[in-house]
């Protein structure tokens, strides 16, 4: 086991390099100039020259890349352009309440998806199966932004249940932070949970018609051994592939949740990055983002290998 | 006759298809007495494992229904509900499956998945569980079950996961045995190796047992009482021996005469055709004299000092730290309108052997001569141009077919992507080659999906021979036919060998087929030719003690010479997995006769 996860992280180091090629390289093939950005209605040559200067804007690109790439190596990402704060302090403001966000709609999408896709399984072609798949095309079609708004008008504005928007960090007021969350973590959920479903769904088929399935019901156990023991543990292996996944389009929903929903979080600091040209936190913001992928992939290798005894005895 | 175990009234079993029921098996009725062993014995969609299934009532409930009565110790099982029946399978009657491969829960240990057997129907806890799991598993003798307990199946052979299936199906001392089909997948050394073991536990716990197969041979080595069917239906019923010899219905005498039988050749030098017999007036048609057809000039494929080997990697950065010596220093050479057969069983190298020839798998050394070609010389365009002489046909004809592809588009496409002529001719040479291997050329624009097993393996041999090659290689390639359609397609392979000269490199681990259809045999063992030679001379006067092992575990379709025990080993096949450095040892070979080698050390 160790062997293999050494394996896999030898592998991300090449992974994170070109990404991180690929990210520098792309805000400077970006139109657009920080230093303009930055000094906003002043346009004196000599204040534009010196901002260069500080920013080291005027250095060769390679060396412009290796001084960031040194820099993420230890930790400093830079100093955003905008307001002149750490990029790393940033991002460890705002990311632990994307990561709130996102456990939350995991949680919701695990609930609702990973059942619904058993249940679909077993009552194949009947009504419940329909009525299932149904509900979940419904959740894949419509957009988040739209569910989100409608469950403002109706959950806030008309019902006054839960707060429309804002944040409150967990560790202060818990029961604040969660009806904060509800909503953004369910519509950001509902889509994943849909996807979810279909594709445990699936994968259930796939083992109800095994052949150890035979075995297990020539045994005479019952149902509930042979769907949630026998049958769910081989179909998890699939689907817990795809959770990882989905992380990615987890980050994507983010954005555009927190937006609608006013949270500060990660995808509203990468958005207003993006529109001030604050390319130290763009940068910062995607490596961060690449990392948490990999980990998240490297995750669910190694719980694939734990589900799997066949691949656990080949390590 | 004592109260039979099994009584079986009146049996029919439905499916739902399209909103109709159609029966699939229609009216059967038969017992199994007390420690007997009746055998159901048809080819594919006769209906037997649907009866075995129905007996169990382990079919669809939503998409199935069965009628009639099915007693078991005097109990209707059809009347029982679903809850009560759980009760009845796995503790009162037990099933072994045909794939021990996929029939064990690839993530659960074997200890618990026979372990389960015990709580469930005997309520043990789980210590008593462990305890008798271990004497079961030594009951069907595994060597160290105490160690293997907590092994998963991935970590048992084929023949060793189906001891573990049997001893799970032993495990509550049922006294029914189903056995669908449970050494068909096995090599032909472990088959007899089960066969053995299930009849000595059969007398052990005394209990009866219903075998499910298509093998006439291990009909003959293991019943008391056999029922043939035939589309849905039991066409005879009766002691094994009646039906060997005294075969009334047409389809039993049809079914037995296309039954390869080991030394039924003696005396003979050439292959020979398999007899037809029509499966409605029971007719047979022997075949006609066989002609020489093996040429007289030198050989079409010549190959030398063959090896292949796989490399084995490991560690963090994946170095070599063994190989599989799949094929090792081969030699032989085949001569147009010759059959030379490469028999062994699994993991013998003979598939590795054939593929290596075509360069669909790099060799690691040796030469191969194939029509003028250096074949491990060549590159690109000429590769491919050499695969013109020597083409393939595989084992499974449900998968080596495009389904989104006509059969005539199939046959026809090698012809035009080696560009041999217009769209036209090839449409013309595809509709020439279909009518050769007896379809019609009106069957050019179906889809794969719309012919039987027969037809498409009929099909991949239409395609096979597209590009008139010379040498074909067939990789098991009646394997998975029903015994009459085998006998069909072996003669089939016969006629265009002797109207086309074709040379054939025959690769099966079915001897009985091989004794017929071949001029010389080569036997693998381990990646190696441990014997080579005429096939007459091979089969008559086996010299390697593999060779004699190989032949003694065939079973023989004959009642009468029954009970010639083997004695229960649990050898297995071992594997030709070697260490870095590992220098094979040089090899010598004996001359027993003119052009029969044995290797003796």
């Amino acid at each position: 086991m160790p062997v293999y996860i050494g394996k896999r992280l030898l592998v991300a180091i090449p992974t994170l390099l070109i990404i991180s090629i690929f990210v520098f390289s792309l805000q400077k093939l970006l139109p657009g100039d920080p230093v303009l950005a930055m000094a906003g209605e002043e346009r004196d040559p000599a204040v534009l020259e010196l901002l260069r200067e500080k920013y080291h804007l005027n250095d060769p690109i390679p060396l412009q890349y290796v001084r960031w790439l040194g820099g993420v190596m230890t930790g400093d990402l830079g100093i955003s352009l905008r307001t002149n704060q750490p990029v790393t302090q940033l991002i460890a403001e705002k990311l632990p309440v994307t990561i709130q966000l996102a456990v939350m709609a995991m949680i919701f999408a695990f609930v609702i998806g990973i059942p619904a896709g058993i249940i679909a399984a077993v009552k194949k072609n009947t009504v419940i199966d329909y009525v299932a798949s149904i509900l979940a095309l419904s959740g894949l079609s419509v957009p988040n932004f739209w569910l989100g708004i409608m469950l403002i008008l109706l959950v806030s504005v008309k019902l006054g249940w839960l707060p429309a928007s804002g944040y409150e960090s967990i560790f202060v007021d818990p029961v604040r932070s969660l009806q904060t969350m509800v909503m953004p973590a369910f519509v950001l959920g509902n889509a994943l949970a849909a996807t979810l479903m279909r594709h445990t769904r699936s994968a259930m088929l796939g083992v109800l018609s095994a052949d150890y399935i035979r075995t297990a019901r020539a045994k005479g156990l019952s149902p509930k051994d042979v769907v949630l023991s026998h049958s769910f543990r081989n179909a998890l292996l699939p689907v817990v592939t795809l959770s990882a996944l989905l992380f990615g389009e987890l980050l994507a929903g983010a954005v555009l949740t927190e937006q609608i929903f006013t949270i500060p979080g990660f995808g509203k600091l990468i958005v207003d990055a993006v529109f001030n040209r604050d390319y130290a936190v763009v940068q910062g913001v995607v490596m961060c983002t690449a990392l948490g992928f990999i980990l998240m992939n490297l995750i669910a290798d190694i719980l694939y290998v734990l589900l799997n005894p066949r691949l656990r005895a080949s390590l | 006759m004592s109260t039979p175990v099994l009584s079986v009234k009146n049996l029919t079993t439905s499916f739902r298809v399209d909103g109709q029921w159609k029966s699939v098996v229609r009216d059967i009725s038969f017992d199994v007495g007390a420690g007997e062993t009746v055998a159901i014995v048809g080819e594919s969609g006769s209906g037997k494992s649907v009866t075995s299934l129905s007996i169990m009532r382990l079919l669809a409930a939503n998409s199935s229904r069965i009628d009639g009565k099915i007693f078991l110790n005097g109990r209707d099982l059809v009347a029982l509900s679903e809850k009560e029946m759980r009760s009845v399978r796995g503790n009162e009657m037990a099933m072994i499956f045909q794939e021990p491969m996929t029939s064990l829960n690839p993530i659960f240990t074997i200890g618990r998945q026979i372990s389960e057997v015990l709580t469930r129907h005997k309520g043990m806890t789980a210590a008593e569980a462990r305890d008798e799991t271990i004497r079961l598993l030594e009951k069907v003798r595994i060597p160290n079950a105490k160690g293997r307990f907590d092994e998963y199946p991935h970590q048992f052979s084929g023949g060793m996961r189906q001891r573990v299936m049997i001893a799970m199906a032993l495990a509550s001392k049922p006294k029914l045995l189903i056995a669908d089909e449970p050494t068909t997948a096995l090599d032909v050394t472990i088959q007899g190796q089960i066969l053995d073991l299930i009849k000595v536990l059969q007398e052990e716990e005394g209990m009866s047992v219903l075998f499910i197969t298509h093998d006439m041979g291990v009909v003959a080595e293991i019943s008391d009482r056999t029922i043939v069917m035939f589309r849905g239906e039991a066409v005879e019923t009766g002691k094994t021996d009646d039906i060997f010899h005294r075969g009334q219905h047409a389809y039993t005498r049809a079914l037995l005469s296309a039954v390869p039988k080991l030394g039924s050749m003696e005396g003979r030098k050439l292959p020979l055709r398999f007899p037809i017999v029509d499966v409605k007036t029971g007719i047979s048609t022997e075949p006609s004299e066989e002609k020489d057809t093996v040429s007289k000039k030198g050989p079409i494929l010549e190959v030398k000092n063959l090896v292949t080997r796989f490399a084995i990697r490991s560690g963090l950065f994946s170095r070599q730290t063994g190989a599989i010596h799949a094929v090792e220093n081969v030699s032989f050479d085949l001569r147009e309108g010759e059959t030379l057969s490469l028999v062994g069983e699994s993991g013998c190298g003979k598939s590795t052997t054939g593929r290596s020839i075509m360069r669909l798998i790099e060799p690691t050394s040796g030469q191969i001569q194939l029509d003028g070609y250096n074949v491990r010389d060549l590159r690109g365009s000429d590769l491919r141009r050499m695969r013109k002489s020597i083409q393939m046909i595989f084992q499974d004809p449900f998968s080596s077919l495009n389904p989104r592809m006509t059969v005539g588009a199939a046959v026809a496409e090698p012809f035009i992507k080696h560009q041999m002529g217009s769209k036209r001719q090839a449409q013309e040479k595809a509709a020439d080659l279909l009518e050769r291997v007896g379809l019609s050329s009106a069957m050019m624009n179906r889809y794969p999906h719309e012919f039987s097993g027969g037809q498409r393996q009929r099909i991949a041999i239409a395609r096979a021979l597209s590009l008139d090659p010379k040498v074909i290689v067939a990789d098991e390639s009646v394997s998975a036919l029903d015994v009459s359609i085998k006998a069909q397609v072996c003669n089939l392979l016969l006629d265009l060998q002797e109207s086309l000269n074709l040379a054939f490199l025959f690769i099966s681990h079915d001897m009985a087929v091989v004794e017929r259809v071949s001029h010389r045999v080569a036997v693998m063992y381990l990646g190696e030719i441990v014997e080579i030679g005429p096939r007459a001379s091979v089969f008559e006067n086996p010299q390697h003690p593999y060779t004699k092992k190989l032949m003694a575990a065939v079973p023989v379709p004959d009642p009468a010479r029954r009970g010639i025990r083997r004695g229960i080993s649990n050898d297995e096949l071992k594997s030709p997995v070697r260490p870095n450095g590992y220098q094979p040892p040089q090899r010598e070979y004996r001359e027993v006769s003119s052009g029969h080698f044995v290797q003796v050390a």
